[in-house]
């Protein structure tokens, strides 16, 4: 599809609602042309103090430590990019696209651009150069076992941020990316669109952890796909902890080639009056292809969650799982948990077991009769429910993914 | 250690336990038989101060403490410990994590010490690292039961049916290490432990040594004696005769009056 395609399809997008969460006028937010641009950093930890607890929450390391690479976008700038390991790429991809030709052939080929109006934007904005986004790559062969930290940062209010991500592991390379989305406290209004695609070539591995540090006030629309080609892995961990004023996505994974591996784990706390509508979705085209989705989900206050899961089986002898639990605090809150199976032919094994409840007296009357309060042993419950053990990291990033989830955690329980 | 007066429970609109009166001293061991439903385990419940479990009548008392509305925290806190039939599954909450709440720690490592506990109960670390009762085997339930209650070191335990689904080798150790917990090995007056063993088949009491055994029946105590003797009236003639012996046993002391 050539660049004259491509903004005509974004055109003719350009009013179509999404089929799924509440419809935002994204004109009511402003584009990044309207602000002045960001100072550009020598280093992280030259972010602004009052921002670094901020970075910290999301995730990121102000001081780069055990970091083989790190973006830092701020509203509509990239302010920070720097890669330490050879063999890693990490920049703007607005940067990167005037650098490689070949790049404009990744754009919109695991997202349609003419998905929703919020694709149709970025295609139309990308045209005057407003957004920006991360690419990240990892060369053939090259394992980039130390993480790579990426955080996309807002401090305007009322500012609409669009960033378009490109993440390619090509054959036989390992890529372990940390992203924080976070917000200035000042901020109490303010979009995030976003668009990413990745592409896990033959044999590679890409392993996403990202922590979702909104506030009250932010609404975000994501719109994610990746494409695993033969031997390929694809690990995304998504936690969301924080509050938000809603959050709609829908990330899909194409399994497309021989034993092709997919796995989403979901982990959200929903507070206030936050109306999330959250999934992962699994293709599995690929012979002996692979994909595991587990979501846990708490629902307190007034929030409204669907958590929604979806695998569709295609190619011989792929199989699929889906565990979905949701714990419900209150009775004004609301979780809806649609698992979705889809089979056409004979040979898959798909399965899914889902669960919404209230913590079981049961269990809080175990943990007292070992000595804890009903309080305490409301928290023990409610940190072991969220407890999802986290696979396929290498050790050290297992470790601090564990750290940072515990922090998240601190806030909450 | 524990004085149980006069008490009527109620489970739903249900009264399970009728005027149910028992008395454990400090350093004694009692074992408590009886059929399916007649109440054994809404004892131990109660004493544990469950929420559904309604006292209507009468008191508990632990070391002298008044603990008939405690709640459970506070009675563990007392000395009260419980080793359950059927414990309940917490995803996400390993074993070793329990072992250290046990302990009454408030970090989650699982260090030495626990490792060490653990060992004694023949549980491997990578067991310890399990989510708590989940996917567990009969066996694996009681011998996680055990590991906790050693860690806990409760001056009055209570045992639901330490021995169903144990095989024989295990059946020894968790034998042995009850005995322990409840200073078995000990000279008779340096005993500062006490316990109440509910058990359906009594393979438990081969491996340890009892004071009392009682048989319970509609929600009462309906007969009690030596262990040895009680073990072998059940064993030998099940507790329907053992029942009837006991019926007959109230029918001519009633008569006698």
């Amino acid at each position: 599809m050539n660049k004259k395609e491509r903004v005509e399809r974004a055109e003719r997008a350009k009013g179509k609602k999404a089929a799924l969460g509440e419809d935002i006028a994204i004109e009511n937010f402003t584009a990044g042309k309207e602000h002045e641009e960001h100072e550009p950093l020598n280093s992280l930890d030259e972010f602004p103090e009052k921002y670094q607890q901020d970075l910290l929450n999301a995730g990121i390391e102000p001081s780069e430590k055990g970091r083989s690479g790190s973006f830092l976008q701020r509203d509509c700038s990239v302010v920070f990019s720097a890669a330490k390991f050879p063999g890693l790429e990490i920049k703007s991809t607005t940067d990167a696209l005037k650098e490689h030709d070949w790049l404009n052939e990744y754009f919109w080929r695991a997202v349609p651009v003419d998905a929703d109006k919020y694709t149709a934007e970025l295609e139309l904005d990308e045209d005057q150069e407003q957004t920006n986004g991360y690419f990240i790559r990892s060369e053939a062969g090259k394992k980039v076992t130390m993480p790579v930290q990426s955080c996309l940062f807002i401090t305007t209010e009322k500012i609409g941020q669009k960033v378009h991500n490109i993440v390619i592991a090509e054959e036989g390379s390992e890529l372990h990316i940390i992203t924080g989305c976070s917000v200035a406290h000042a901020v109490n209004s303010a979009l995030h669109l976003g668009v990413s695609e990745f592409f896990v070539k033959r044999g590679a591995k890409i392993t996403f952890t990202m922590i979702h540090n909104w506030s009250r006030g932010v609404e975000v629309r994501p719109r994610s796909a990746v494409v695993i080609e033969d031997d390929g892995t694809f690990i995304s961990n998504y936690i969301l902890m924080t509050p938000v004023k809603s959050l709609q996505m829908y990330p899909t994974a194409y399994c497309v080639g021989r034993n092709a591996r997919a796995t989403f784990q979901t982990v959200i706390y929903a507070h206030g009056d936050a109306r999330i509508d959250s999934g992962s979705r699994a293709v599995l085209q690929g012979a002996g292809s692979r994909a595991e989705i587990i979501s846990r989900v708490i629902a307190t206050e007034n929030a409204k969650v669907v958590a929604r899961s979806d695998v569709v089986g295609e190619g011989e002898n792929a199989k699929g799982h889906i565990e979905c639990q949701g714990l419900m605090l209150s009775d004004t809150a609301e979780v809806e948990s649609i698992p979705e199976l889809k089979a056409t032919r004979r040979d898959l094994v798909l399965s899914h077991e889902a669960a919404v409840g209230k913590i079981a007296e049961e269990e809080i009357q175990y943990l007292m009769a070992r000595g804890l309060s009903e309080e305490e042993a409301t928290s023990v419950i409610i940190r072991g429910f969220l407890n999802v053990d986290i696979t396929g990291l290498p050790e050290a990033l297992a470790r601090e993914t564990k750290k940072m989830f515990e922090m998240s955690l601190e806030k909450v329980v | 250690m524990l004085e149980i007066k006069n008490l009527t429970v109620q489970v739903g609109c249900r009264e399970i336990l009728r005027d149910l009166s028992l008395n454990i001293e400090r350093g004694e061991v009692h074992v408590l038989f009886g059929p399916n439903g007649c109440g054994k385990t809404t004892l131990l419940m109660t004493l544990l101060g469950f929420p559904n479990y309604k006292v209507t009548r009468g008191s508990v008392r632990l070391k002298g403490v008044e603990i008939t509305t405690l709640p459970t925290n506070e009675r563990v806190r007392l000395g009260l410990g419980m080793s359950f039939q059927h414990p309940p599954e917490i995803r996400g909450v390993k074993l070793g994590e329990m072992v250290n709440i046990a302990l009454g720690r408030k970090e989650g490592e699982i260090d030495a010490e626990v490792v060490g506990l653990a060992r004694r109960l023949n549980i491997s670390v990578a067991f310890l690292n399990r989510d708590v009762n989940l996917g567990f085997s009969g066996g694996e339930v009681k011998r996680s039961e055990i590991l906790q209650l050693l860690a806990q070191s409760p001056d009055f335990i209570m045992f639901d049916e330490p021995d169903s689904g144990v095989d024989i080798e295990n059946i020894e150790l968790i034998g042995e290490v009850m005995s322990e917990l409840l200073d078995r090995n000990k000279m008779p007056s340096r005993r500062e432990k006490a316990g109440l063993i509910i058990t359906h088949s009594g393979s438990i009491m081969r491996h340890l040594n009892a004071d009392r055994a009682h048989v319970m029946l509609d929600g009462r105590i309906a007969c009690s004696g030596m262990p040895d003797e009680i073990t072998r009236n059940v064993m030998a003639n099940g507790f329907e005769r053992c029942v009837e012996l006991c019926k007959t046993g109230r029918e001519n002391k009633e008569g006698l009056e």
